[in-house]
C-alpha cells in the first residue's frame, strides 16, 4: 500500500482527478461533499486529501509516498528539494509564473541589469535598500544571488502583494501570476528577464517514505501509467 | 556538535595568539540583523540563523566575529591594536546539509594603518606558524590589484563605480565589462526610449507610462534616464585595458612570479603601479619573517566570491589532500568594510580565522 496525497479542494483537485483518470487510475471522493476522504479504484493506493501547501512537507517527512502540488511550493519550502523528492511527472495544469515586477512608470527599467543599477541608485538616494515584497523568499533570493543583483531587501507579503507598491511598503514585487491582469491593474510591469520559476502542478515522489517491495511494485505500475 | 577535543585545541590556539601579544576580546552571540544585512545584503539570510527579539527586533546568531570586533575597536580601541578571540559561529547550510552549522573559530585581527605590508605578513606568518604541525597548503591573492585596475580604467566615474560595486560578483562584473567594452548588444528599444525622452522630455514620458507608485519618484527615474543617455555616448573601454582586467582575473602562479607581469600590465594601466608596489612590499615583509614568496601560490583574484568583502591581501590554508573541505584557516584585509561600519571613518584592518574543528587530533 502506498499513500498518494492530492489537493483537497477546488480546480486543482478536479484537474488532478481528471489527470489520473485519463491515465487509467480512478480517484474517487467518498463520504459527503465536505468529508476529506477518498479512495483509488483498482490499485493498492490509499488517497490522502491535503491542502496543496501541506503536501511538500508531508512528502519531505515521508508521510506520503506520492503527492501532487505546485513545483513553486516544493522549491520554496524544501531545502535541496531534488535530493529529497523526485519529480515523477509534470501534469500540464496549474501553470503559474513567479515573476519580478516593477512600476510601469519606471520607463528606465526593463531588465535585471536595470533593476540592479536602480537598487544602487535607490540606496544612495533613499538611505535604505530597495524593497521587494514577496512570499517566495528562498526562490527570489536564490534567483537574485545567481543573477548578481545587490542592494535590495525582501519584505514579507503573504497576500495582496501587487498592492504593496501603491501602499508604500515596497518598491517592487515578486509574485505568482498566470495572466498578468492583477499586475497591470496595479500599475506594474514584468521585467523582460524576470521569470524566476515557471510553476505547474507536478507529481512528486518522496525518497524518504517507506519503500518496501510491495510499494516499489505499485510505484512501477504508476510509472507505467503516467509515462 | 563541537567536541571537547575541538574546544581544547581552540583554547590552546587562543593561548598562543595571546602569547604573541594579542588582546582577547569577546563578542555577543546574538547580533543585530540590521548591521549584517546592510553590510552583506539579503545573501546573508541564506548563511545566518535569524531570530526575533521582542524589544531589539531581528537578531542573527553570530555568523562571524569580524563585524563585532571592528565595532568594539572603533568604539574604544586605540591603534595599533591586536585582538584575539575564540567562540562559536553559526551558519545555515542550505546547499550542503552535511556541513557543520555550528563550529568554533579562533581569530586574530590587526588594526595598524602605519605598516600595512608588515601587518599582512604578520597575520599570515602567525597563523601559518600556529598551523605548521598540520602542514596545510597555503594560497594567497590580492583583490586590491583588481580594484586598483578598475579604478584606473579610462572611462566614466559611473562605470568605474558600477564595476567596483560588483568586484565580488563575477557574473555581474563580466556582464558590465561586456557592455562597457561593446561586446554585448545594446538593449533593444533602449535607443528608441532615449530618443523619445529627448524629443518629449523625461517627465512627459514617465507620466505617459503610468501613475507614480512607491517611493521611487519620477525625479529618480528622470535622473537615471539622464545617466543612461550620458552612458550611451560614452566610448567603449579599450581592448588593451579590458585585456589587463582579463589577465588579472586568470593570472595564477607564485607571489614573486606575479610581480614582473604586473609591472608590464602597469604600462597599459598606470594605476596598477601602486598596487604592484604594495604586493612587492608585502613579499619583502614575508621574506623578512622567513616565509618564501617565491614558492607561495598567488592569484590576484583569489577570494573574490568568499562574501567576506576582502579588498586587499587574502589567504587560505587548506588541509592537505582534502580539496572538498572548507579551508582550515582564511583571512585577509578588509579596509572597505571598516569604512562602511565607521560611516566614512576607515581603519586599515587585516585578520584571519582558524577552524579548529577541521584540524586532525594528532597532526
Amino acid at each position: 500500500m502506498i499513500r498518494l496525497g492530492v489537493p483537497s479542494k477546488g480546480r486543482l483537485m478536479d484537474k488532478t482527478f481528471q489527470w489520473f483518470g485519463k491515465r487509467g487510475l480512478t480517484l474517487v471522493r467518498t463520504g459527503s461533499d465536505r468529508e476529506y476522504a477518498g479512495r483509488v479504484d483498482g490499485a493498492d493506493i490509499s488517497l490522502v486529501l491535503l491542502s496543496a501547501s501541506e503536501i511538500p512537507r508531508e512528502l519531505t517527512a515521508g508521510h506520503i509516498h506520492l503527492g501532487v502540488t505546485g513545483s513553486d511550493l516544493v522549491r520554496e519550502n524544501v531545502i535541496g528539494w531534488d535530493s529529497q523528492l523526485e519529480a515523477v511527472a509534470p501534469m500540464g495544469f496549474g501553470h503559474a509564473d513567479l515573476v519580478l515586477a516593477v512600476p510601469k512608470a519606471w520607463v528606465d527599467v526593463d531588465t535585471l541589469d536595470d533593476l540592479d543599477a536602480v537598487c544602487a541608485q535607490f540606496r544612495a538616494g533613499h538611505g535604505h535598500r530597495l524593497r521587494i515584497a514577496t512570499k517566495y523568499h528562498r526562490l527570489v533570493r536564490d534567483f537574485l544571488r545567481a543573477q548578481g543583483v545587490a542592494d535590495y531587501q525582501l519584505v514579507d507579503s503573504q497576500g495582496a502583494t501587487e498592492g504593496t507598491v501603491k501602499n508604500g511598503t515596497a518598491e517592487a514585487i515578486a509574485d505568482i501570476t498566470s495572466t498578468g491582469e492583477t499586475l497591470r491593474a496595479n500599475h506594474l510591469k514584468i521585467l523582460s528577464d524576470g521569470l524566476i520559476h515557471a510553476s505547474q502542478a507536478t507529481l512528486f515522489r518522496s525518497r524518504k517514505a517507506p519503500w518496501d517491495t510491495a510499494a516499489h511494485a505499485v510505484m512501477d505500475d504508476v510509472r507505467a501509467m503516467v509515462a | 556538535m563541537i567536541t571537547a577535543g575541538e574546544r581544547a585545541r581552540a583554547e590552546s590556539l587562543l593561548a598562543r595568539l595571546r602569547a604573541a601579544g594579542a588582546h582577547p576580546v569577546e563578542a555577543a552571540l546574538l547580533q543585530p540583523a540590521g548591521t549584517l544585512l546592510d553590510l552583506y545584503g539579503e545573501d546573508i539570510r541564506a548563511r545566518a540563523f535569524t531570530t526575533q527579539d521582542p524589544a531589539a527586533g531581528e537578531m542573527m546568531l553570530r555568523p562571524d566575529f569580524t563585524v563585532p570586533v571592528v565595532q568594539a575597536h572603533m568604539a574604544e580601541g586605540a591603534e595599533p591594536a591586536r585582538y584575539a578571540y575564540m567562540g562559536e559561529v553559526f551558519r545555515r547550510q542550505e546547499e550542503d546539509p552535511t556541513r557543520a552549522r555550528e563550529y568554533l573559530q579562533v581569530g586574530f585581527e590587526v588594526f595598524d594603518g602605519a605598516r600595512p605590508a608588515d601587518a599582512d605578513a604578520e597575520v599570515f606568518a602567525l597563523i601559518s606558524d600556529l598551523l605548521a604541525p598540520w602542514a596545510p597548503v597555503p594560497a594567497t591573492g590580492d583583490l586590491g590589484i583588481l580594484i586598483a585596475a578598475v579604478e584606473g580604467l579610462t572611462t566614466s566615474d559611473r562605470r568605474r563605480a558600477a564595476l567596483r560595486r560588483h568586484i565580488w560578483r563575477p557574473g555581474r562584473f563580466k556582464r558590465l565589462m561586456d557592455r562597457y567594452t561593446g561586446q554585448s548588444e545594446p538593449l533593444p528599444g533602449r535607443a528608441a526610449l532615449l530618443d523619445h525622452v529627448r524629443s518629449e522630455g523625461a517627465m512627459s514620458v514617465i507620466d505617459q507610462a503610468g501613475p507614480s507608485v512607491g517611493l521611487r519618484t519620477p525625479a529618480d527615474v528622470a535622473t537615471r534616464l539622464a545617466a543612461l543617455a550620458a552612458d550611451a555616448e560614452e566610448p567603449a573601454i579599450t581592448r588593451a585595458e579590458a585585456e589587463v582586467i582579463d589577465t588579472l582575473l586568470t593570472m595564477d602562479g607564485t607571489m614573486t612570479e606575479a610581480l614582473s607581469p604586473l609591472r608590464d600590465l602597469a604600462v597599459d594601466l598606470p594605476a596598477l603601479s601602486p598596487a604592484a608596489d604594495r604586493l612587492e612590499a608585502r613579499a619583502e615583509a614575508m621574506a623578512r619573517r622567513g616565509l618564501t614568496p617565491e614558492t607561495l601560490p598567488f592569484a590576484p583574484a583569489r577570494g573574490r566570491t568568499a562574501m567576506e568583502y576582502y579588498d586587499g591581501f587574502v589567504f587560505t590554508l587548506s588541509a592537505r589532500g582534502r580539496s572538498g573541505q572548507a579551508p582550515v584557516a582564511t583571512g585577509g584585509r578588509y579596509d572597505a568594510l571598516t569604512s562602511v561600519l565607521g560611516q566614512g571613518r576607515s581603519i586599515p584592518a587585516v585578520g584571519g580565522v582558524i577552524r579548529p574543528g577541521l584540524l586532525e587530533d594528532t597532526p
